[in-house]
């Protein structure tokens, strides 16, 4: 008890000593902010050029970061929210929250043109289905993984994003078709996870063939691991994707500093660091910079994205279908 | 009685106090969820179904536990071998692990590519199928029949020595013994670790979900989790807390209205001798059920381990640092809910009707860590930087969650102390602290070190609402292990797992060891 004390006035003293320097809180997704991800080389590159203290709070995920937000409304502490996916803007535009960056993006290496008042994409990733490169008669298309006895693992879409991007994706890809697609997956999905971490874990114990993630997954192996024996399916009716992106809040009190993040967020000091932390494509650095290991990747032929604000229509009709196809 | 005749003293007003406290710290983040509701709040069309299946594999999970677990305890309880203790220790374990670390112990064994599976193929069988409503009850009874177990054990351990040489000298069979001897110990000791085996599985999300296989397992919690997260439907969400409430007040109820104040033996605190009319196939039976259970338990705890050691030495210093944060909690948390649960306790064990009080405490491990995380969010933010104030809230809620644990542990001994030592105590006009240090205490030492224990164990695995609050560089064991899990890292997430087990395992063990050395002694 006494050390938790301790730590707490300590983290006061802390604040004290930097309330000469501007603070600039930043709200982001937990995994964004641990020590394995990108928040450490980020924050430390931004405070060498900003004269600041940049602090990022966690929550949870993308979800749970908007949930916070809303919760907090207009008292929060937060300058910046970062890590939002087009799934979520909609929604977060109507909280009135947030303002306009007032940014021209230059130099985007998005698959998508992208112009949007309050919100710059940072990164970006295909939703795939990852397995072992010695998999036989691996699936092009959900047809023909409904077809297979090829086992998957997938996230629940009401407590994670990328079981979100997967409703998604049947949606985009299949509309009134997708259920009937979720009827066909029903014996090939062994379970559902609350979230992207215990399907991965359940898939690298070999509990399924595939799992839903990224097709940059198998980038992680490839690089972290030297092991080359993971690779994603590609499916011929293209892949969904995931932008995820950063606003500036309205009530804000530090605004010319939190603009002047969002303009670092997009310049190669934030996105170099991208690639091999959140381990996604940055969304404004040239290809020819990413990583190698990176240009191994399945290139899909197709980019597939509802457009944000049909988005939460969407998804509320593609949960029900998914929950009716499912819940047999 | 005589004890009821004596007023309430001021430890029994803290107890008191302690109930108020606990109750309003349940209740008032529910309000506060509800307050930032819109009016009225209502329910979706899934969530009735969420109520129904939590209640059923909720009920489910809590009998089988109970009835594999009465076989086990009454084996450990009349035969002594080499190495029991630690058998007992280990085989506790399964309770103390975080969620997911059990899931994929339990799946290293059960699952499709599991040992099982494989063993059942090399003999040329066919496959199990673990996910499903059998896979849910399978993992609830994995985590809970420890503390079933041990429950009951204690039950038995507190049944005096001089009872049992009465039995042995008037010559009692196996169905005598049934009849006067583990018949009422059963009827005294059950309801309570129904109850308590019941209220965890109602808040069961990430296990029903993941072995259940898919959104027919939804239970309450995720539905709060939908209400929460996808919908922003505070009342929704703050609608399905009280449901939890409810139920946990109709179950305590049901529960402990099983439970008559019984008459209780007097004896002189010896240990226990040989079972009354043991036979061959007694030993026997009782051999199968240790093996068996051992296997059950162990085998997946094993798994964990073996993925754990290579990564062991190289661990990355973060985790070092945030076992060391954990520890630390875990122990504050133990200090704050041992002195919530010893006032209560005592205040219970004077009440005609214990079990309305414990069941109150009941609440904080029957309702929606999301809703009361959220809640204390809310109350917090209104006067404090919650962010700041991470550690010692995580502290809060790990020791108000834990209070079930050791109040279960400590009643039914406290109970007896009073009928026995507290009535010599009574009749010698002792009184106040001389009367609680000397006549009440050491009898509920035993109880008390197992109680500590589960708690200092529970704080530490537990993923807790740190989540809800996180802040670079505050992370506890559970929390960096999800982070190194979310980074691919997967084998640091595996040694991380171990350690977390190891450390969690150790501290129950001292606090355990501590109680039992001092009843050992007399």
């Amino acid at each position: 008890m006494k050390h938790t004390i301790m730590a707490a006035g300590l983290s006061v003293v802390a604040g004290a000593a930097f309330a000469q320097s501007p603070v600039l809180t930043v709200y982001t997704y937990d995994s964004f902010v641990s020590d394995w991800g990108p928040g450490p080389a980020i924050e430390a590159a931004f405070e060498a050029q900003c004269a600041c203290d940049l602090q990022f709070v966690g929550a949870g995920d993308g979800a749970a970061l908007l949930a916070r937000l809303r919760l907090e409304g207009d008292a929060t502490e937060a300058d910046i929210v970062l890590g939002l996916d087009t799934n979520l803007t909609a929604s977060a535009r109507a909280t009135g929250l947030f303002a306009a960056h007032g940014i021209t993006p230059e130099g985007l290496t998005l698959p998508v043109a992208w112009d949007d008042a309050e919100f710059l994409p940072f990164d970006w990733g295909y939703f795939a289905f990852v397995h072992r490169t010695d998999l036989a008669n691996v699936p092009t298309s959900f047809e023909a993984l409904a077809a297979s006895d090829i086992s998957i693992v997938i996230q629940d879409p009401r407590s994670s994003t990328p079981g979100l991007g997967l409703l998604m994706w049947v949606q985009a890809a299949h509309g009134d078709n997708a259920a009937a697609i979720w009827e066909g997956l029903a014996d090939n999905i062994v379970t559902v996870t609350p979230g992207w971490s215990e399907a991965y874990g359940l898939f690298l114990e070999g509990e399924a063939d595939m799992v839903l993630s990224y097709t940059t997954s198998p980038a992680y192996h490839l690089i972290a691991e030297e092991d080359a024996g993971y690779t994603a399916a590609a499916f011929d009716e293209g892949h969904y994707m995931q932008i995820e992106v950063a606003g500036q809040l309205a009530g804000s009190d530090q605004p010319e500093l939190a603009k002047a993040f969002l303009e670092f967020m997009l310049s190669p000091a934030f996105q170099e660091v991208i690639p091999m932390t959140n381990w996604m494509y940055p969304a404004a650095l040239d290809p020819a910079a990413l990583p190698d290991g990176f240009e191994s990747l399945i290139a899909p032929a197709k980019a597939l994205l509802v457009a944000q604000d049909e988005a939460p229509a969407i998804r509320d009709a593609a949960l029900a279908t998914w929950q009716a196809a499912l819940a047999r | 009685m005589a004890s009821r005749a004596r007023p309430l003293s001021v430890i029994h007003w803290t107890g008191a106090a302690m109930v108020a406290l606990v109750v309003l710290c349940v209740l008032v983040p529910l309000g506060a969820v509800m307050a930032r509701a819109d009016w009225p709040p209502s329910l979706g069309p899934g969530d009735w179904a969420a109520i129904r299946f939590t209640l059923l594999q909720a009920a489910l999970s809590a009998l089988f536990s109970l009835a594999l677990a009465i076989p086990v305890a009454r084996a450990l309880a009349r035969r002594s071998f080499r190495g029991r203790g630690a058998l007992v220790t280990l085989m506790g374990a399964p309770f103390l692990l975080p969620v997911i670390v059990a899931v994929l112990g339990l799946l290293a064994v059960f699952g499709r590519a599991g040992w099982l599976n494989d063993a059942l193929a090399g003999v040329g069988l066919g496959r199990i199928d673990i996910y499903g409503l059998q896979g849910v009850v399978l993992a609830h009874v994995f985590l809970n029949l420890p503390l079933a177990v041990r429950l009951i054990l204690q039950g038995w351990q507190a049944n005096p020595a001089e009872r049992m040489r009465l039995a042995t000298a008037l010559g009692f069979s196996a169905r005598e013994m049934r009849r006067h001897f583990e018949g009422p110990l059963l009827r005294a000791v059950l309801p309570g670790a129904g109850l308590l085996i019941f209220l965890i599985c109602t808040t069961s999300f990430a296990v029903a979900l993941i072995l259940g296989g898919g959104p027919r397992a939804t239970t309450v919690e995720l539905a709060i989790y939908q209400a929460f997260r996808f919908d922003f439907d505070l009342g929704r969400a703050a609608l399905l807390g009280l449901i939890q409430v409810a139920i946990c007040v109709t179950a305590g109820v049901l529960a402990f209205g099983a439970i008559r104040r019984q008459e209780v033996g007097a004896g002189l605190d010896r240990p226990a001798l040989p079972w009354p009319g043991d036979r061959a196939w007694a030993r026997l039976f009782d051999a199968a059920a240790i093996m068996a259970a051992a296997l059950f338990l162990l085998l997946p705890m094993l798994a964990v381990a073996l993925k754990g050691l290579p990564a062991l030495p190289s661990l990355p210093p973060q985790v070092w640092a945030a076992a060391l944060r954990s520890i630390f909690l875990a122990l504050a948390s133990t200090m704050l809910a041992v002195a919530l649960a010893l006032p209560i306790a005592l205040l219970t064990a004077r009440l005609a009707r214990p079990g309305l009080v414990e069941m109150l405490a009941f609440l904080t491990i029957a309702v929606s860590p999301l809703v009361i995380g959220t809640g204390l969010f809310i109350v917090i933010r209104s006067i404090a930087n919650p962010v700041a104030l991470a550690l010692p809230v995580t502290g809060l809620v790990n020791a108000l969650v834990a209070l079930p644990f050791i109040l279960r542990a400590l009643v039914p001994a406290a109970i007896t102390a009073e009928a026995t030592q507290g009535r010599l105590a009574d009749a010698l006009g002792m009184g106040g602290l001389a009367r609680l240090r000397h006549a009440i205490l050491p009898r509920l030492a035993r109880p008390l070190g197992f109680g500590a224990g589960l708690a200092a164990a529970f704080s530490m695995g537990d993923l807790g609402v740190i989540a809800l609050f996180s802040m670079p560089g505050q992370g506890t064991l559970p929390l960096e292990m999800y982070r190194l899990m979310g980074a691919y890292r997967t084998d640091d997430a595996q040694g991380a797992a171990l350690l977390l087990m190891a450390l969690t395992l150790g501290l129950f063990w001292l606090f355990d060891r501590g109680g039992r050395l001092d009843a050992a002694t007399r």
